[in-house]
Parts: structure tokens; C-alpha cells; sequence
């Protein structure tokens, strides 16, 4: 099936943070994806859920039928973390720590979110937090124990807008911001629904515009793709399903994020090709 | 070649979009229904650790509970561990 290359595993485990202030520009599918190609490669690696009452990272994981206790229930005693840990059925080193679909956001607490991160810290190398949209209480919990981070943007004025605003409160707001000795978050950017075509017809920012104005290093490029509303379809992070420039687009984060150097390749999913343009474009 | 072409482009997206609507449907059913609200688990899990517990010595955390939600059922599966050995008291 999957590969499972052992690699060194990281010093000590890594805590990394999903984030970008703007909903709807693909945290949640990007988690799910880092957090598979991290497995992928080897490493024990566990994706939380942020976003409490508005559980979906069940959903595009597919183990929605399976969630009995959740993040919720471990930090207010009602379960062990044991119990609420889902082990994915793909990949045997992955975890999915659901979040709870009834509560609110005030039911997490910065001691109960420290204890389960460090209890998670002795069992896995990579702690992916998959962070709800917004700057309020869920979002700041995610983000404050992180040791990386990935700023997911769209080339978009107003995505662009709240990912610098989220790269403020990374470097203030956090536990490594607010310890003089420790080294501040690596945050880096993740581009998501990237259109060539847009792009080359000037309707939409480049890559550069962007990385100019957010003063980041860059971490990838995700095309524009159909092959990520079929994996959420399906529950299948876009990693695990058929291969696509999204899943190619993703490993080659992935890579860059355990610290190896992939070249930049931009393509589109929607450039078509000869044959398409001539018969296939009638939808 | 263009029936092909067509066939490839289309039937998968149309087939995941099932999947997609009888996943929801599933999920939601469970969801709305009533008696699955947010204590349910845990209490359930606190009862049936209380009832065994009338009857013979157990830790606290030795109650496993893990549930596969189905469209036509769903199963709860309970995991009790208990000492090989009754422990003296």
C-alpha cells in the first residue's frame, strides 16, 4: 500500500500549528493532508481538531462514524486520551484527536490544551492543530503551545489581509513569543487555490505578490484542483487519494516542511491539454 | 475516443458526490436524533463502570467503549479489562 520509509524521527516532537484567520481557504484539507504525508513518511503523527462545535476534521479524515469521546472530554476528565485518539485505518501511524460537536469554544482552557499537547509529545513526532477560523479563543489556543506554523492563504486581498494579521499574534501571542529565551515560531506560507490561469491573465496576485507582502518563507503552492472536493467527498485526505497536482503539490510541502529542499513547481490543474481543449471542455 | 474521454472526466466526480450525500445523511441522522447529547458517552461509560464495579474490582480506567456509526446499524463495543487474578482486598 503506502510507503513507509523509516526516517530519522525529529529531536523531539513538533507541534504545528494550521492557522489563517480567514475561513474557507483550506486549513482543515491541508492538515489533513500534512498530517497523512507526514504518516506517510513514517512519523508518528496525531491531527487535532480546533474547531469546537464545528467538528469537521472527522469528516474529511472519514472517521466520522467513528468518534466516540473527543478532545473536549479529555481535557475536562471524562476520558483518557487514549480513548478519544482514532487510529486511522490507512496509515497505522496516524492519529485523528476529534474536537466535540456540542460544546463552545470556551470549553477549552490553556492548562487542559497544554497537558494533552504534552501528553501527545511522549507518544508522536508530529502534533498537527488543525485551528478554527477567526482570532478568538479556539484559533489563540491552537496557536499558543506551536512550535511551527503554517499560514494557509488564498492570493486574495482579504485572505492575504488575515494572514498577517495571524502572523502578528504568532510572534505575540504565543508561548514561544512570550518566552524571552525561546526561538520565536517558524511560521511559513502555504498558498492554496492557485490558478495559472488566473494568474497568467492577471486577474489574481502571484506567488511573489504575496510572499512580498506577508515577509514569509514560502512552504508551497497548492493548485486550484478538482481532485480536493473529491477527496473531501470521499474522506480521503488528497495524500492518500489518486494522484494529482493537489497530492504532488502537497508531498512537495511536506518535504519542505521536515526540512528537505523541493524545488517550486506551479502547475494548474485546469490547463488543459490539447486533447481537452479540442473535445473535452463542454461542461 | 470522446465517449471515453467523458466517461473518465465525469463518472468519478459523480460517484464521490454520492459517497459525499450518503455520508452526510448517515452522519446527520445520528446527529439530530435525540439521547446523543454531549454527556452521553462519557456517563454511559461512567455507569457501566459503576455497575461492574458493585460486583467486582476494576480500575478506573479499564473500560474501553468504541462505536462504528452505520446507515443501517450502528455498534457500540465495550471493552472491559479486569485482573487475571482477583487481587486480595
Amino acid at each position: 500500500m503506502t510507503s513507509q520509509m523509516k526516517q530519522e524521527p525529529p529531536v523531539e516532537s513538533k507541534v504545528i500549528v494550521i492557522t489563517s484567520g480567514k475561513g474557507g481557504v483550506g486549513k482543515t484539507t491541508s492538515a489533513a493532508a500534512i498530517s497523512a504525508g507526514l504518516a506517510q513518511r513514517g512519523y508518528r503523527t496525531v491531527v487535532i481538531d480546533f474547531d469546537v462545535g464545528l467538528r469537521n476534521l472527522d469528516m474529511i479524515m472519514g472517521c466520522e462514524r467513528r468518534v466516540v469521546f473527543d478532545f473536549i472530554n479529555v481535557i475536562q476528565g471524562d476520558a483518557r486520551l487514549k480513548q478519544a485518539l482514532i487510529k486511522d485505518k490507512r496509515l497505522e501511524n496516524l492519529s485523528i484527536l476529534p474536537t466535540s460537536q456540542t460544546r463552545d469554544k470556551d470549553a477549552l482552557t490553556k492548562e487542559g490544551v497544554e497537558k494533552v499537547l504534552n501528553e501527545l509529545r511522549e507518544d508522536f513526532d508530529y502534533i498537527i492543530c488543525d485551528s478554527p477560523a477567526g482570532i478568538e479563543r479556539g484559533a489563540q489556543l491552537a496557536m499558543y503551545f506551536a512550535d511551527e506554523a503554517v499560514v494557509v492563504t488564498n492570493p486574495e486581498v482579504s485572505s492575504v489581509r488575515d494572514s498577517d494579521r495571524v502572523l502578528g499574534l504568532l510572534s505575540s501571542k504565543t508561548a514561544r513569543a512570550e518566552k524571552a529565551d525561546a526561538e520565536p515560531i517558524k511560521a511559513q506560507a502555504l498558498l492554496t487555490r492557485y490558478d495559472n490561469q488566473r494568474i497568467t491573465s492577471g486577474e489574481m496576485m502571484t506567488v511573489e505578490d504575496v510572499l512580498e507582502i506577508l515577509a514569509v518563507p514560502l512552504l508551497g503552492v497548492i493548485p486550484e484542483s478538482s481532485a480536493i472536493l473529491r477527496a473531501s467527498n470521499t474522506g480521503t485526505p488528497v495524500v492518500l487519494d489518486e494522484p494529482s497536482n493537489a497530492s504532488v503539490a502537497y508531498e512537495d510541502a511536506v518535504s519542505r516542511l521536515i526540512g528537505e529542499q523541493v524545488e517550486m513547481r506551479m502547475e494548474s490543474d485546469r490547463r488543459p491539454g490539447l486533447f481537452q481543449r479540442l473535445f473535452g471542455r463542454t461542461a | 475516443m470522446f465517449g471515453f474521454s467523458l466517461r473518465s472526466r465525469r463518472k468519478p466526480a459523480k460517484q464521490s458526490a454520492e459517497t459525499a450525500r450518503d455520508r452526510l445523511q448517515i452522519l446527520l441522522a445520528h446527529e439530530r436524533s435525540t439521547g446523543s447529547g454531549p454527556d452521553c458517552l462519557p456517563e454511559l461509560q461512567r455507569d457501566i463502570l459503576a455497575a461492574i464495579k458493585r460486583h467486582m474490582k476494576i480500575d478506573n480506567d479499564a473500560v474501553d467503549i468504541r462505536m462504528d456509526r452505520g446507515d443501517e446499524l450502528s455498534s457500540l463495543e465495550i471493552n472491559i479489562e479486569f485482573p487475571a487474578a482477583e487481587p486480595s482486598r
